[in-house]
């Protein structure tokens, strides 16, 4: 199979990476020939076997329902890119 | 006392206990190391003022019965540090400060650790050189122009050019221990589970590891004690009964039964790495363990299956990296836009790569086709182990194909790069413990590495076989400090 | 069982088009921390103060869950006649919003929690099973706010990471009072499970509606919109209304229908396509390796069947064949848990000797009025059962009379006071002496005797001035049936 310039700028699209058209082609040639490579495994039949869901062979640990975690909204907002007491603020969204 | 740097950590312990050196010197040590060792570009934050203090706080009032009393030890910079810029080796996070601590490196402070700062990694673990890091490629204490392997390169060269006495790093498909292969250390990988991801930045979440990085087994056995605890933190951590690694160390290994698995002899692989395992097996023959011949038959499709599990959950773990809540952000017109440029200026080209790599293959129409029969090969790959398990207690193998190679190399063949992990991926998709151990050189005088793999949870085995080898192959790095001067 | 509610259909020209219906009800999960983090869930907070590293998904952290969510989960999937599945996987939906700081929602897809089961409704042309497709556990995402500032948009963590049960029915749904009969049941059968408090001005009960529209007697299904996020059943209703039609005269026009998300506008009042969603369909589902399957015992879920209250339709089988109420009074005292409850207790002070079908009355009569009026839940009543029951017993013993009961009801709406308290102090007790009542009405009867003739000649209409005239002269206080008694022996 081939990945056309299309389906890369889909990816991105889907990833939320802007990819300029001389980038894309770049990596098209990259999926390309790494999707070669990964399609080895269309050898082997795997029709009757059940995929690995977790490697840690255990069953989920259930927690109790406390409330532990306190207001820590200084340290929530401490890293965020804009300046705003109270909020994270991002570009004004279309609904 | 001289050459504290080139001791190791079981010294350093014994000689800060028997207070022949206190914890500021050997700080300070390996500070002064560092400040003349900024070519090979192991560090991204230091943290050195801070380090001498807490040797000097811990001088005041020493706590001996901890297990690394007054160690000084710089981390893989994947590591969450409270009040310590943690970057990834990303630009995304280039700028953030984490207000927590993951819970490895909180065990090792908790030992009377002291943190020396960060080192450099490829960006988010992606990378078998360390070329992919934000922060530039690290260099090897080998030779200048080899790469010291990734994506633990910082850590590697870090321990191999004596910058730390031991370290941690994160293996997902071998980014332990091939650096520690192509630098001449020891590097464990530990069974999936037994050190909490707790507070490391996330790759890959079903193969990702912490594990410890030093000169010898026996620091290598005791780092591992210490940052191998159960987490509730963790959902997949594992609450199963630990051992003392260190006290427990035994370089009695008679009986054992070690597996050589044939798929493992691959094409093209260099006469020396061939010769290499031989010597391996004569080795462990040596020391009274008897060998077998076993078969791994699914080996080969490890690699393929790892290249899309590892970015199909790498896609949906970096979605959080969006300029939002922290980190990088660069400005757009509208959310989305922002969201583009961000991500787009903010990863580098590798992790762009795996990135839509991921995406490609968990999108619409795709997921039973490449990440469905991914995980059912991962499962006859377990099954594999599983199987030979039976008759063995543990797996002797090459650490990688090939010994270090040059900078810049690879970075142009994604494809050449990956297969460099080729003996390393298994056990991270079957959830093993490995260990890596330095066990010669090839003809141009670079490290190469023999790996142990072991039974899930059965570390104490492995420790003991790459001890009782470590003994017989008396290895030496070659490292002549072509950087300093 | 399930009669065809056939009223609702839509006409164009000669065509009668049927609305079928399908509900994503989303349902907040009463705990007091988050899914998969240990925050606070309360309603109302401060923004951001009820975030921890987790819901806003710094590096390195990760999901641990709540085990009362999960029971929570399992004990509404009980309550919903559903199949509880042992073992459950958790995936993650991915897709890039503001609110959303983990780039992917952690919710169960393939493997939900609980599979098929149904609820009844009842309607007024019968009852009606509509099928549950599955319900599954899911964190909810942030709140964006558009309106503080017009260049940006600042996003509110709080709800972030918080517990949904995500319920699915089957496309069962034909008319948008049924819709409003489901989302009332689910709440009910939620409320009296403890799982949800069915909240819709707090947001704790919101839905997303598929509609899709057929030619009556049509087996395919038409193409569908999903109305996402409604959170009335009033818009709810008043969104298929619409966007019935909506679809109706496309097809009338010739015009296909897209398959899309749409969204109501409240003030406007219609439905239109929802831009921000255009690219998203594709969410990229597996399996979420920061969690394990999760798995549950066959003990752990019959602990929690063991322990399910009795739910809404087996009360309304009790009250009907122990209390003799009838299907509709029954329906009425069920429909939610607190009145259920008032009721209950109402029976339980009256004692040995009582008139059930009397406190009935006075629930759904005066008490109903009244919190009507005062705009109060049954939990918040200003009479509280035991009094109401006392009130009831006096009547029924004939202490008072009903009307007397009512100014009685009235006094004691003032501080929930006894209303024997009240009979007593302002001397309300009904005369029920017969020789008194007696000695009353000769008196009347001797006043009006030209009356008293003309009712004996046939006039039998001036009964009626007699009766009033001795309750006027008693006070309003004797004994009406005592009064009819005897004034019919003294006029013979």
């Amino acid at each position: 199979m081939t990945i056309d310039l299309k389906t890369v700028k889909h990816i991105s699209k889907l990833s939320r990476i802007s990819i300029e058209d001389e980038k894309a082609k770049k990596l098209a040639g990259d999926l390309n020939s790494i999707f070669e490579f990964i399609e080895k495994l269309n050898k082997l039949n795997t029709d009757k076997v059940e995929p690995l869901t977790s490697i840690a062979e255990t069953t989920l640990k259930l927690r109790k329902d406390e409330v532990k975690s306190e207001n820590i909204r200084d340290q929530i907002l401490k890293n965020s890119p804009n300046e705003n007491k109270d909020f994270f603020v991002v570009p004004k969204v279309v609904e | 006392m001289n050459n504290i740097i080139s001791q190791s950590l079981t010294d350093l312990i014994k000689n800060i206990k028997d207070k022949k050196i206190s914890s500021e010197e050997v700080t300070k040590s390996f500070i002064q190391r560092a400040e003349k060792s900024k070519k090979l570009n192991c560090y991204i934050t230091e943290d050195f003022e801070n380090a001498i203090n807490k040797a000097k706080k811990f001088d005041k009032k020493p706590n001996y019965d901890s297990k690394l009393p007054g160690i000084p030890v710089a981390v893989k910079d994947l590591f969450c540090t409270r009040g310590l810029k943690t970057t990834a080796g990303s630009k995304i996070l280039s700028n953030f400060v984490p207000t927590y601590e993951s819970t490895v490196t909180q065990n090792m402070w908790s030992e009377g650790a002291i943190p020396l700062g960060k080192l450099n990694c490829d960006e988010f673990a992606m990378g078998s050189s360390n070329e992919t890091s934000f922060f530039g490629n690290v260099q090897s204490p080998i030779d200048k122009n080899l790469v010291p392997g990734g994506s633990s390169g910082g850590s590697a060269s870090a321990v191999a050019g004596q910058l730390s006495p031991i370290t941690i790093g994160t293996d997902t498909g071998g980014s332990i221990r091939q650096p520690a292969s192509f630098t001449g250390i020891v590097g464990l990988k530990p069974t999936y589970g037994s050190c909490s991801r707790y507070g490391i930045v996330a790759f890959a979440s079903s193969l990702d590891q912490a594990g410890p990085m030093a000169q010898n087994v026996k620091d290598c056995a005791l780092l591992q004690e210490v940052i191998s605890t159960y987490d509730p933190k963790d959902s997949t951590s594992i609450d199963f009964k630990r051992s003392h690694y260190s006290e427990e160390l035994t370089n009695n290994i008679k009986g054992k039964k070690i597996g050589i698995p044939k798929e493992y002899r691959v094409d093209d692989m260099p006469k020396e790495i061939e010769d290499l395992w031989q010597k391996g097996i004569q080795y462990v023959k040596d020391c009274g363990a008897e060998t077998i011949d076993i078969s791994l038959p699914h080996t080969s499709y490890a690699l393929p299956a790892y290249y899309i599990v590892a970015p199909a959950e790498a896609s949906s773990n970096l979605a959080r990296y969006d300029g939002v809540k922290y980190g990088f952000r660069v400005k757009g017109e509208n959310l989305i836009d922002m969201y583009e440029k961000t991500r787009s200026e903010g990863f580098g080209a590798e992790v762009q790569r795996r990135i839509m790599i991921g995406t490609y293959v968990l999108s619409s129409g795709y997921y039973d086709a490449y990440y469905l029969k991914a995980q059912k090969v991962r499962k006859l790959i377990k099954n594999d182990f599983d199987e030979v398990y039976k008759k063995v207690d543990a797996i002797l193998t090459p650490s990688t194909p090939s010994s270090a190679f040059k900078i810049g190399e690879k970075t142009n063949d994604p494809v050449s790069m990956y297969l460099n992990d080729i003996f390393t991926v298994p056990v991270n998709l079957a959830g093993l413990p490995a260990i890596s151990i330095p066990a010669g050189h090839d003809s141009k005088g670079y490290p190469l590495g023999l790996q142990i793999i072991g039974k899930a949870f059965d570390e104490q085995n492995i420790l003991n076989i790459a001890f009782a080898m470590e003994e017989k192959i008396n290895f030496k790095n070659k490292i002549a400090d072509w950087w300093i001067k | 069982m399930s009669k065809k509610n056939l009223k609702y259909l839509i006409k164009r020209k000669d065509n009668l088009y049927e609305v079928v219906i399908g509900l994503e009800v989303h349902a907040q999960v009463l705990s007091e921390s988050k899914l998969f983090s240990t925050s606070a869930t309360k309603f109302g907070a401060e923004p951001n103060t009820q975030v921890s590293l987790v819901d806003a998904a710094f590096p390195g952290m990760l999901p641990v869950i709540n085990e009362f969510c999960v029971k929570q989960a399992i004990k509404t999937g009980i309550g919903l006649n559903a199949k509880i599945n042992k073992r459950s996987v958790f995936d993650r939906k991915n897709y890039f919003y503001a609110d959303l700081p983990q780039g992917y929602q952690i919710s169960q897809f393939k493997d939900p929690i609980v599979g098929e089961g149904k609820v009844i409704l009842d309607m007024p042309d019968g009852q009606k099973e509509v099928g549950i497709e599955r319900l599954h556990l899911e964190q909810d995402a942030g709140k964006s706010i558009h309106d503080i500032d017009p260049q940006s948009t600042f996003v509110d963590l709080n709800r972030s990471g918080v517990a949904l049960m995500e319920i699915v029915s089957k496309p069962d749904l034909r008319s948008p009072d049924e819709v409003s009969a489901y989302i009332k049941k689910l709440r009910s059968i939620m409320r009296y499970l403890g799982t949800c408090d069915g909240n819709m001005q707090e947001g704790s009960l919101r839905a997303d509606v598929n509609i899709s529209v057929r030619v009556k007697g049509s087996k395919e299904f038409g193409t569908r919109c999903e109305i996402k996020n409604v959170n009335s059943i009033k818009f709810m209703q008043m969104a298929i209304e619409y966007e019935a039609n909506r679809q109706v005269d496309l097809i009338e026009e010739g015009k296909s229908i897209d398959q899309e998300t749409r969204l109501f506008d409240t003030k406007k009042n219609e439905t239109r396509s929802m831009r921000s969603k255009e690219d998203a369909h594709d969410y990229r589902y597996f399996p979420d390796p920061d969690l394990l399957p999760l798995e549950v015992s066959d003990e752990f879920i019959s602990e929690l069947k063991n322990n399910i209250p009795e739910l809404p339709d087996d009360k309304k089988k009790r009250f009907i064949d122990e209390f003799k109420l009838s299907p509709y009074e029954a329906t009425i005292l069920v429909s939610d848990i607190d009145t259920a409850m008032y009721f209950e207790e109402v029976v339980a002070k009256m004692g040995k000797n009582k008139d059930i079908k009397l406190a009935v009355n006075w629930i759904t009569g005066e008490l109903f009025a009244v919190l009507n009026n005062k705009n109060l839940e049954i939990s918040q009543s200003p009479v509280s059962a035991k009094n109401l029951a006392v009130l009831v017993n006096l009547i029924k013993n004939g202490t008072i009379s009903g009307k007397i009961a009512k100014t009685v009801f009235e006094l004691m709406l003032d501080g929930d006071k006894d209303p024997q308290k009240i009979v007593e102090e302002k001397g309300l007790k009904q005369q029920s002496d017969p020789k008194a009542i007696e000695t009353l009405i000769d008196k009347i009867i001797n006043d009006n005797r030209e009356k008293a003739i003309e009712y004996k000649q046939g006039k039998e209409k001036l009964f009626g001035f007699f009766v009033g005239q001795a309750m006027k002269a008693s006070g309003g206080k004797a004994n009406p049936q005592l009064i009819n008694e005897i004034l019919k022996k003294k006029l013979q």
